[in-house]
């Protein structure tokens, strides 16, 4: 722990060892999903397998790089939920979406 | 002074504590922009995707090589700046402010070279025809997805290389605090996490496995 850091910050938690490794997962990812488009699987299956994939990937940058692991927990309460919340009613719209197919187009 | 901040992180936020998320202001506000700012590009990918399901002609223009190599490497020129920002933060802290800056000053080259190549790219599909409302494969929205969530996104680059630079020129020169670094770095990442969605939904899901099936449906009229 420095002296320098003044009142109103925290130390910042993580080693440049710890930084690099998340680093290299996300670029790992990145690379199974390019893969994944690569070997053209059903849309369906590539869409849920990409989603997913990136969920982790945005997991991982929120959780070390925007380092919200190291923050109190309240404040992860305070912002993710709200967010997935919001992001679950805009998913509302989809049925809607489906309708011309469902009607025979093509 | 860290006892201090032990203190009040360890304090329930229930218990009437100054600071129940014991961060400072400036970076609770910029929490609070980012979960926006995610709503708005959300909608926007909400939006591509309806969009997209409505439409049974929806082209998939971009085959492995070179569209979605490239776009790869863009991916891992936004990360590569995701890392060299938490390197600045963390010399930020530690009261190194020359190193924070030019470690700053490589997450700007980051951000810049993204930018540039993705303009390559624009430019190149631009060349083959595609704009807002029209393109030659298939339904017209595609363009005005593509440029509305890629533009949005590269925007949000250029106002963090902006950003990145004031803040790296007054930190550098000694002016305000590690914790002014790490918002910016919040943006940044929040711009490399976005990224993380866009580049599956927009190039992954929409790669054309066959190279002549643009021609041919050119040729049909579809």
């Amino acid at each position: 722990m420095s002296g320098h850091s003044s009142h109103e910050t925290q130390e910042f938690a993580g080693t440049t060892r710890l930084f690099a490794i998340v680093w290299g997962w996300l670029v790992a990812l990145t690379l199974v999903e390019v893969y994944l488009a690569y070997i053209h699987l059903a849309v369906i299956t590539t869409l849920l397998l990409l989603i997913g994939l990136s969920v982790i990937k945005a997991g991982l940058i929120m959780a070390y790089f925007m380092h919200l692991k190291f923050e109190k927990f309240s404040l992860v309460l305070a912002l993710v939920p709200a967010l997935l919340i919001c992001i679950g009613l805009l998913t509302l719209i989809f049925p809607d979406s489906f309708r011309l197919l469902e009607l025979g187009a093509r | 002074m860290s006892e201090q901040v032990r203190e009040i992180a360890l304090e329930s936020p229930w218990a009437g504590g100054r600071s129940p998320f014991a961060i400072g202001s400036k970076k609770l506000g910029m929490w609070l922009f980012i979960i926006s700012d995610a709503l708005t590009f959300s909608a926007l990918l909400m939006a591509y995707t309806y969009a997209r399901v409505a439409n049974p002609d929806w082209p998939r223009p971009f085959p492995i090589y070179p569209a979605v190599v490239f776009s790869t490497l863009m991916t891992i020129v936004l990360l590569f700046s995701s890392f060299t920002m938490v390197m600045a933060v963390a010399q930020a802290h530690k009261g190194n402010r020359r190193a924070a800056a030019r470690w700053i000053g490589f997450t700007m080259l980051g951000g810049l070279g993204f930018i540039g190549l993705h303009l390559y790219e624009w430019m190149h599909l631009i060349a083959e025809g595609v704009r807002p409302f029209s393109n030659p494969w298939g339904a017209p929205l595609f363009g005005a997805t593509f440029f509305g969530l890629t533009g949005l996104h590269m925007t949000h680059v250029a106002v963090g290389v902006i950003y990145l630079g004031i803040i790296a020129f007054g930190f550098g020169r000694g002016k305000w605090s590690a914790e002014d670094v790490e918002v910016s770095g919040l943006y940044w990442h929040f711009v490399d996490l976005v990224w993380m969605f866009i580049f599956p939904m927009v190039y992954l899901m929409s790669v054309q496995y066959e190279p002549t099936a643009g021609a041919v449906g050119m040729l049909l009229g579809r």
